[in-house]
């Protein structure tokens, strides 16, 4: 995402791919009309892929739009006469993205298993209906024969695809268009946010994505694939079959996108090569008769076990793996020492915070709020106000409901009673992603990162929410020429002291670095009003030190509350506090009030009277 | 016009059909709810325990022999799979947990394949429960009444080890919490392989009653997931009594629809799913958190 590609050196490889293919591959034992298979189930791969390996939802109902736009455009071109056999399969291809947002409104609405059941369902929904309601239209179980082949008209010629080559050629350049625009998906703002949203779907909604929306947008991108997919397949075999719309198919899918790796786009293309190799092996060479498909199930299995991110991701590994021995054998060129860190306090490096408009008037007031869980109350009628440019702390002992206040506050769980007014509007009820949008962000107690992610990738996200608003369908947009976003995330990155760790993934960072880009999420949003929630905690001394030099530099002209048990550092950042005890505020006051008062001695120490430790 | 009594057949059939799918999703719910792990093959085992019943009831003649052995090697199969397999996929996303069962019903449907050929199988009914019961309102199969009988009992057997035993209970809490179980120094362990075992033995039993009413055939486990899947979503994910009210519905559903036009039973299961999943997004019986 963060590197550019010059010249566009996947599609040229691909290119020089497709063109070698049919020269190399039927001297390795692929038959003509297996290798134009392989390009269907591998153009049908690309939709699922940007579903599954980018978006992480694993849908089983891909036949069901595969079906839907391979009958459409065969009903167009068999029993109606539609002349454009290309108008009939993108037609197909279009019906097949509206029945994906309609499934979507339904399948969408649940995630992980649920998900997956669902999808399951809707298969067996589709497969039924075309089968038996609508057999007058799709033939039942017979499909539909008789699908012309397609022909283009140059002028002075007419170009007809009827040789298995010929269709080769025809189906090689429609994979080419397919794999074009996928990448180009992959690469734009929208492929970013849905990256995220497989790695950590809650955090991506906090800062300000409408995840709902994107994935409804890949789920209808992937049943757009699978249509037109399916309408090349009829014109392939000048038969639509109706076992596009079996479970088998979905399956089949499923398993070649394993097998290839997910994620990559090009794993369903490896994946469908070595599925269709192997069963034409298995059945022609072998002669194994029905027994192919369970040594395939057998493969299958044993691939998913030892090799967890399919052939794509072993190649990658093994890729590693040896550039990172060729590396071990040079002398390093970084000393591997954690850098000497520098609190950063230049001006100029902050996002700046959002213009606001009243800057007398208090950025939040929270009225009577309170929280309920069960017979718990985590929160009672707590009021609570902060000024532009306050800097406010609070503490208060464990199970006193600060976290619990700070997630009513960005909107995380709603309050069981009260009001929360941030910037002279309610807030209350309102969502997460909403709230973000608005300039109110929290970073969490607990790091809540994108872990698959990059460093950059990871503030690259958080900036295209502040950017983009919550949802914008800028799928062929190129991420890198998004004005701001790459000052944004450099800022940011300089603010939390990880220029160094731009292109890491964040699974390799130190715990106190993780802290930091924890930090630097919020920061990126450019929010208004920032909460912390425990900055410090779990760091070592001399982290502590650091991150409290980064909190004072990131405090200047921005308005922020810190909840942090490190009392001292805490009295170090903020001018006012407030203890919170037992779900209620107790007091509230200056750190030098907040020491000595002996409410908040007994709360702490249980009624032993003495100077706060 | 409706016909009365082939509508109350209908329904006598939904309720066999949704005690059937009853059992079996309690099997699926239970395995999801203390391991995190949706099993696809699950419909293979209730594919193997009608099978497994076949080659039984074949050796002896005996149905009673075929319920138990039947059962007993599904719950083996289940004990194994968890051994040898699942076990390595708890740490692993759910996604490849997904996968490798997947791929585990494909393996099993076609070693069945394999050795008993595509043909359909039947199991004739026990000599007590065959021919005809005259109910006074309506005549009806003797089997799928005593079906509905063994199935009751079944999920009442299933109900007592779930609330009364101190197994149900280790299961009920990893449910809703299993990390808190493995940390009150109850090896997990042992109860996941149990419950995985438990679970799978719910569906092969089913498989096996089932088999006098609908013969097998290598992927008669096929359609049976997917039902199942509806029922789970409909009762919620976890729950016991969801599984049971979410077969009973789904039952009905697909046995009254199939009375007009067979073909439109799974566009209405869909539907009730769809308006489940508006209207109470966790399911009937379910807790949100589930998923």
């Amino acid at each position: 995402m963060n590197q550019k590609h010059p010249f566009l050196v996947v599609e040229v490889l691909t290119a020089i791919a497709l063109i070698a293919a049919p020269f190399i591959l039927p001297h390795l034992g692929f038959a003509p009309t297996t290798i134009n298979r392989i390009l269907i189930w591998g153009l049908f791969g690309l939709g699922f892929d940007i579903l599954f390996g980018y978006t992480g939802l694993l849908s089983f109902g891909q036949s069901a739009f595969f079906g839907t736009g391979g009958m459409f455009a065969a009903y167009l071109l068999t029993e109606l006469d539609f002349p454009y056999v290309m108008g009939a399969i993108i037609l197909g291809a279009i019906v097949a993205g509206l029945a994906g947002y309609l499934v979507g409104l339904v399948a969408l609405r649940r995630t992980g298993i649920y998900f997956a059941m669902i999808t399951v369902a809707i298969s067996e929904v589709f497969f039924f209906v075309e089968f038996n309601p609508l057999s007058r239209y799709t033939g039942g179980e017979n499909g539909l024969p008789g699908v012309p082949t397609p022909s283009v008209f140059l002028g002075f010629t007419t170009l007809t695809f009827h040789s298995d080559r010929a269709m080769y050629v025809f189906l090689a350049f429609w994979y080419f268009v397919g794999l074009v625009v996928a990448l180009r998906i992959v690469r734009s703002p929208v492929g970013a946010i849905l990256s995220a949203i497989r790695d950590n779907p809650l955090r991506a909604a906090a800062l300000g994505h409408n995840i709902h929306a994107y994935k409804h947008t890949a789920f209808v991108a992937a049943a757009i694939y699978a249509g037109f997919a399916g309408g090349l397949l009829g014109v392939m075999q000048g038969f639509m079959p109706p076992d596009a719309f079996m479970f088998d198919t979905s399956g089949q899918l499923v398993m070649q996108t394993a097998i290839g790796g997910a994620g990559s786009l090009f794993g369903p293309l490896i994946g469908a090569t070595v599925w269709l190799f192997l069963s034409d092996f298995f059945q022609n060479t072998l002669h194994l008769g029905a027994t192919w498909k369970l040594v395939l199930g057998i493969v299958f299995v044993l691939l998913v076990v030892f090799l967890r991110r399919g052939i794509v991701g072993a190649i990658a590994d093994l890729y590693r793996m040896a550039k990172g021995a060729r590396n071990a054998t040079e002398p390093a060129e970084k000393p591997m020492a954690a850098p000497v860190i520098t609190p950063v306090a230049t001006e100029a490096l902050l996002p700046p915070p959002r213009p606001t408009h009243s800057a007398s008037s208090p950025i939040l007031r929270a009225t009577g709020l309170s929280k309920r869980y069960g017979g718990l109350m985590a929160n009672s009628d707590i009021d609570f106000t902060v000024n532009h440019g306050e800097i406010r702390g609070i503490i208060g002992p464990n199970g006193a409901g600060k976290s619990t206040f700070f997630k009513m506050l960005t909107c995380e769980v709603p309050p069981s009673s009260g009001k929360i007014m941030f910037e002279d509007r309610d807030i209350t009820g309102m969502s997460v992603t909403d709230v973000c949008q608005l300039g109110l962000t929290k970073s969490y107690q607990i790091n809540q990162l994108f872990d698959r992610l990059t460093v950059g990738q990871n503030l690259t996200i958080a900036a295209l929410g502040e950017i983009r608003g919550k949802f914008r369908l800028d799928l062929f947009r190129n991420i890198h020429k998004i004005p701001g976003l790459a000052e944004q995330v450099e800022r940011t990155l300089a603010l939390v002291n990880l220029m160094h760790r731009l292109d890491t993934p964040v699974s390799d960072l130190a715990y106190g670095e993780k802290r930091r880009l924890e930090i630097g999420l919020a920061l990126a949003t450019s929010p208004s009003l920032l909460l912390l929630d425990e900055p410090l905690a779990g760091m070592s001394p001399s982290e502590r030190i650091e991150t409290v030099a980064l909190l004072k530099s990131i405090a200047r002209g921005r308005t922020m509350i810190i909840i942090d048990h490190d009392v001292d550092s805490l009295f170090e950042l903020v001018e006012t506090v407030t203890v919170l005890q037992e779900g209620r505020v107790l007091v509230h006051g200056t750190p030098q009030e907040i020491k000595f008062n002996p409410q908040v001695q007994e709360a702490y120490l249980g009624g032993v009277h003495g100077e706060m430790a | 016009m409706i016909n009365w009594a082939n509508f109350l057949s209908q329904c006598f059939n939904g309720l066999v059909l949704g005690g059937l799918l009853a059992l079996i999703s309690s099997g699926l719910t239970i395995i999801y709810g203390t391991l995190g792990v949706l099993n696809l093959a699950h419909g293979a085992m209730f594919m193997l325990g009608g099978y497994a019943g076949w080659v039984a009831y074949d050796y002896t003649g005996s149905f009673i022999v075929a319920l138990i052995a039947g059962s007993l090697f599904v719950m083996l199969v289940g004990v194994l799979m968890e051994r040898l397999i699942i076990r390595y996929f708890y740490s692993r996303p759910q996604e490849d947990q997904i996968l490798v069962t997947f791929g585990l019903g494909i393996v099993f449907v076609e070693t069945v394949r394999f050795f008993f050929g595509s043909l359909s199988k039947t199991v004739p009914p026990p000599a007590l429960f065959q021919g005809i019961t005259n109910l006074g309102f309506m005549v009806y199969p003797t089997y799928r009444l005593a079906s509905l009988g063994i199935v009751t009992v079944a999920l009442l057997a299933l109900y007592l080890v779930l609330y009364r035993t101190r197994l149900g209970m280790i299961v009920r809490a990893g449910i809703e919490d299993s990390v808190m179980v493995g940390s009150l120094g109850i090896d997990v362990y042992k109860v996941f392989m149990l419950v995985f075992g438990i679970g799978a033995m719910a569906a092969g039993f089913a498989g096996i009653v089932n088999a006098p009413v609908v013969s097998i055939a290598p992927d008669v486990g096929e359609a049976i997931l997917v039902q199942t899947f509806v029922v789970v979503v409909i009762g919620g994910v976890g729950s016991f009594p969801g599984a049971v009210l979410g077969g009973i519905i789904a039952g009905e559903i697909i046995s009254i629809t199939s009375m007009f036009n067979p073909g439109y039973a799974y566009v209405m299961l869909f539907v009730a799913m769809t308006v489940v999943l508006v209207w109470r997004p966790y399911g009937l019986l379910g807790a949100a958190g589930r998923e």
